[in-house]
């Protein structure tokens, strides 16, 4: 299969990436080092090419109600200008899709659904729009995105656009001029971090990413970014084929409306209070935890699955995500299974970093 | 990019390096830049035997856990403390602080091993 590449694959590859195929894209995983860009973005700013993500346009008459039909937060809350955080679940509440959805200020919606799900979420939006006046594009080829994550991440983007963007409210979206680009401008980010989106024309993602002056930052920074906050990664912390996982179950219930109707609502609503639960653990010795690593109790008994894991570069102890039965409460003494031997830890609910650390 | 390959060792396919002199053991510069920021070195205790061929231990980088191969067969005489709390030593300074082991080991291992000139071609 040959894989998708950014519009900036080249200007990557000068300036001395490393990739990595995610997603069906061939995406940059580092610049050089990623504990380096992992400090830019929690000290000052770092810039992500993150045009691999899926951008899905929803319009007409009927936008709301479509959205509303298949996203589970309440998509009739947006105003122009608005996004939230959302997720997609199958008839059974399984998660198939974790996303933000965007009403850019024109009126219509912008749905950015994980890297390589576009097509499909297409197909299945297309096919669950019957009786309803909305129109469906795949509209991801015709977007780049770029993420300028970091403490001064907004008064970097500000400088460079003829909108206020400070007076932009976490999750809220604008049309500005980039670096003399039309783009749509959103205060969101996957790090933890304030921060800025940028959405542009394949066009101007050159001129755009130049003059977003700070050090571009890879797939790998992103990872461990994310992993320090408890943010999920499709594909990684749920699968819908692999692991399949309520929303409630992957922790991210607080997205779930349930006074809404959407599709996997039913299913939902007698599900709110799972048996096993997304939190994190943190090891005390010296070890990196991945994706499928078993979780032991105290007496050694199996009890859960690493879903992500790294070595925490700002804090420097190994961290990692796992489903873990509800009963196990943080401070619980446990331990993740590293080529044989159990390492030693205790359950800590995520984010592992706090605002004053 | 251009990496170093010091003439006084010799190399394993693999990138892990043996200092012909002293029986020193570690992985090459190409290695680490491919790693990355390395975070964590697993390794035999002193007095292990090792075996030419063999794993011998693991690196893992933020981005990758790695195997390491025994360049030469033989007896761990020293193993590189420093690197349980400064495992980012084999990133800096590959050939020197970031070595892994010491090794007794038999002249007639070396053979089977990349000379500096020979490595620097499978990696250019």
């Amino acid at each position: 299969m040959t894989l998708r590449t950014p519009p900036l694959r080249s200007a990557h590859a000068d300036a001395g990436a490393s990739f990595t195929e995610f997603g069906g894209w061939e995406m940059p995983v580092d610049f050089g080092s990623i504990r380096e860009e992992h400090r830019a973005v929690r000290e000052a700013a770092g810039k992500f090419d993150v045009s691999h993500m899926g951008a899905v346009v929803v319009s007409g008459p009927d936008a709301a109600a479509l959205c509303q039909r298949l996203t589970t937060n309440d998509a009739t809350a947006l105003d122009p200008g608005d996004a939230q955080y959302t997720a997609m679940t199958d008839a059974d509440g399984v998660l198939l899709d974790d996303s933000v959805l965007y009403r850019r200020p024109a009126g219509d919606y912008l749905l950015v659904p994980n890297a390589g799900t576009d097509a499909a979420t297409v197909e299945r939006w297309r096919a669950h729009a019957d009786g309803l006046d909305a129109t469906v594009e795949n509209r991801t080829e015709d977007y780049a995105l770029v993420a300028v994550q970091g403490p001064d991440a907004v008064s970097l983007v500000d400088g460079r656009a003829d909108a206020d963007l400070a007076a932009l409210d976490r999750f809220e979206c604008a049309d500005a001029t980039v670096a003399g680009a039309d783009c749509l401008v959103s205060r969101t980010g996957y790090t933890g971090e304030d921060g800025v989106e940028v959405f542009c024309d394949p066009a101007d993602a050159a001129a755009v990413w130049e003059a977003l002056d700070c050090p571009p930052c890879g797939l790998g920074a992103r990872d461990t970014l994310r992993i320090e906050m408890g943010f999920l990664l499709a594909g990684q912390d749920f699968d819908a084929e692999e692991d399949p996982r309520t929303p409630f179950e992957a922790g991210i219930g607080f997205v779930v409306d349930l006074d809404t109707d959407f599709v996997g609502r039913d299913a939902l609503v007698e599900r709110t209070d799972p048996d096993e639960r997304f939190t994190g653990v943190r090891l005390t010795e010296r070890a990196v935890p991945r994706h499928g690593y078993e979780v032991r109790d105290a007496d050694g008994r199996a009890i859960g699955t690493v879903t992500s894991g790294t070595l925490s570069p700002t804090l420097g102890d190994p961290v990692a995500l796992a489903h873990l039965p509800a009963d196990v409460a943080p401070g619980t003494d446990v331990s993740v299974v590293v080529r044989g031997a159990a390492k030693s830890g205790t359950v800590e609910a995520p984010p592992f970093l706090h605002a004053d650390e | 990019m251009s990496f170093d390959v010091p003439a006084d060792r010799r190399y394993r396919e693999s990138h892990e390096w043996i200092r012909s002199a002293d029986g020193r053991v570690g992985i090459s510069d190409f290695a680490q830049d491919e790693l990355g920021d390395v975070v964590f070195v697993e390794l035999p205790a002193e007095g292990d035997r090792i075996e030419q061929g063999e794993t011998f231990g693991v690196v893992e980088s933020i981005k990758a856990v790695s195997n390491l191969y025994a360049p030469v067969s033989g007896e761990v005489t020293a193993v590189n403390d420093a690197l349980d709390q400064a495992p980012e030593l084999v990133n800096e300074d590959p050939y020197g602080e970031g070595w892994l082991l010491d090794v007794e080991f038999d002249e007639g291992d070396l053979d089977a091993l990349l000379t500096p000139d020979a490595y620097r071609a499978q990696i250019e």
